[in-house]
């Protein structure tokens, strides 16, 4: 006997973890509260990045992080200097966050503090341009680091990332005048596999760009309400 | 390997449709899948993780088959439909314009399910229309 499949259940073949996705954007909008996923390869400056962007942010946000990267405890204790509780999500060697764990680190996170105080939860994802990219964890937005040391063809070498990604921070642009890199090369080509994307470049470094990331940060809290989760986008 | 957590995904949705079943005797042959080109599945390696997570379960001797859907862009210059290449940047080869509609490429679907069961062989003569 054949039967077609979608009789009885979902389509996709990632229903379990996006039917857990909705449940977590459930709990987000419950919360009322901007969740944004950050992803992107080893090294290329989510954890300098936060160091930078959380402090800043903290005067007028209440925010904690979901940590799904390997990080040393030193990390953490930076974040929770300035005030911001740092999760750690146990991915045991996984290679990318899925809704079901990150369900388990909201879990830990209501256990230390009332989500619905906080303005943004920033999930830190596993280092990797694969796929995290394919695995919605319930987020508002999907937010890819690509450093210039990288080279401007990754965005053609990893296009799902780059494609799914609603903003793109191109980070460490202090190191641009050393680097043989060319910077619009990289917009063009993030800009060919999605021409949707806001970029924006960055350097953890000097604190260039970052009021321009901030003000975007600023605006997905403003326009929550009407944003739909990042579920099962082309 | 991403396999193996998109292989749990597929396994709790086959557990779904056997409990939702009237009769639990069903016995899967085959597990037909759509996996388009522009997720990051590589099949065989959804086969081998597949093949080793049913074993010792009640899928034990299923087979998993998959049909790969090709990657195809909608230039929303001139309307057609074209191969988004990397070398290209996956823009349209007729107006160089970035990829904005995919058309298909997408697809992670469990597309259908060969099975026999106690129930199933007496409604064999009388093929059931279902709705889509």
């Amino acid at each position: 006997m054949h039967m077609p499949f979608e009789d009885t259940l979902g389509l996709n073949l990632l229903a379990a973890n996006n039917h857990q996705a909705e449940h977590n954007n459930e709990h987000f909008q419950s919360w009322d509260l901007l969740c944004l996923n950050l992803m992107s390869s080893p090294g290329a400056g989510k954890t300098a990045l936060l160091e930078r962007s959380l402090p800043a942010l903290a005067r007028e946000l209440s925010m904690a992080v979901l940590e799904g990267d390997m990080t040393t405890q030193l990390d953490a204790d930076r974040l929770e200097a300035v005030g911001i509780p740092v999760v750690p999500i146990t991915t045991g060697r996984a290679c990318h966050l899925d809704a079901a764990m990150v369900s388990g680190g909201l879990k830990l996170l209501q256990q230390r503090l009332d989500p619905s105080a906080l303005d943004l939860l920033l999930v830190e994802n596993v280092g990797n341009l694969v796929c995290p990219a394919e695995f919605d964890v319930g987020e508002h937005h999907k937010v890819a680091l690509l450093s210039v040391t990288e080279g401007d063809d990754k965005p053609l070498k990893y296009p799902l990332m780059f494609r799914n990604a609603d903003v793109v921070l191109i980070t460490k642009v202090d190191l641009l005048p050393h680097l043989p890199v060319d910077v619009a090369a990289i917009r063009r080509n993030i800009h060919s596999i999605n021409p949707n994307a806001t970029v924006i470049e960055v350097s953890a470094l000097t604190g260039e760009g970052l009021d321009a990331w901030h003000n975007w940060v600023r605006q997905a809290l403003a326009s929550r309400t009407t944003t739909t989760p990042a579920l099962a986008t082309a | 390997m991403h396999e193996v957590d998109m292989t749990k995904c597929l396994l709790i949705s086959l557990n779904e449709w056997r409990d939702r079943r009237e009769d639990n005797s069903a016995m899967v042959e085959t597990v037909h899948l759509d996996v388009g080109r522009f997720t990051c599945v590589e099949p065989d390696q959804l086969v081998t993780t597949y093949n080793a997570a049913v074993q010792g379960t009640w899928l034990d001797g299923s087979r998993l088959t998959i049909t790969e859907i090709p990657f195809v862009g909608r230039c929303l210059i001139c309307n057609g439909t074209y191969d988004p290449l990397p070398e290209n940047a996956y823009r349209s080869p007729c107006c160089d314009h970035p990829l904005e509609e995919i058309v298909s490429g997408r697809e992670l679907r469990i597309r259908s399910i060969d099975y026999r069961s106690d129930a199933a062989a007496a409604l064999e003569s009388a093929p059931i229309q279902r709705q889509r």
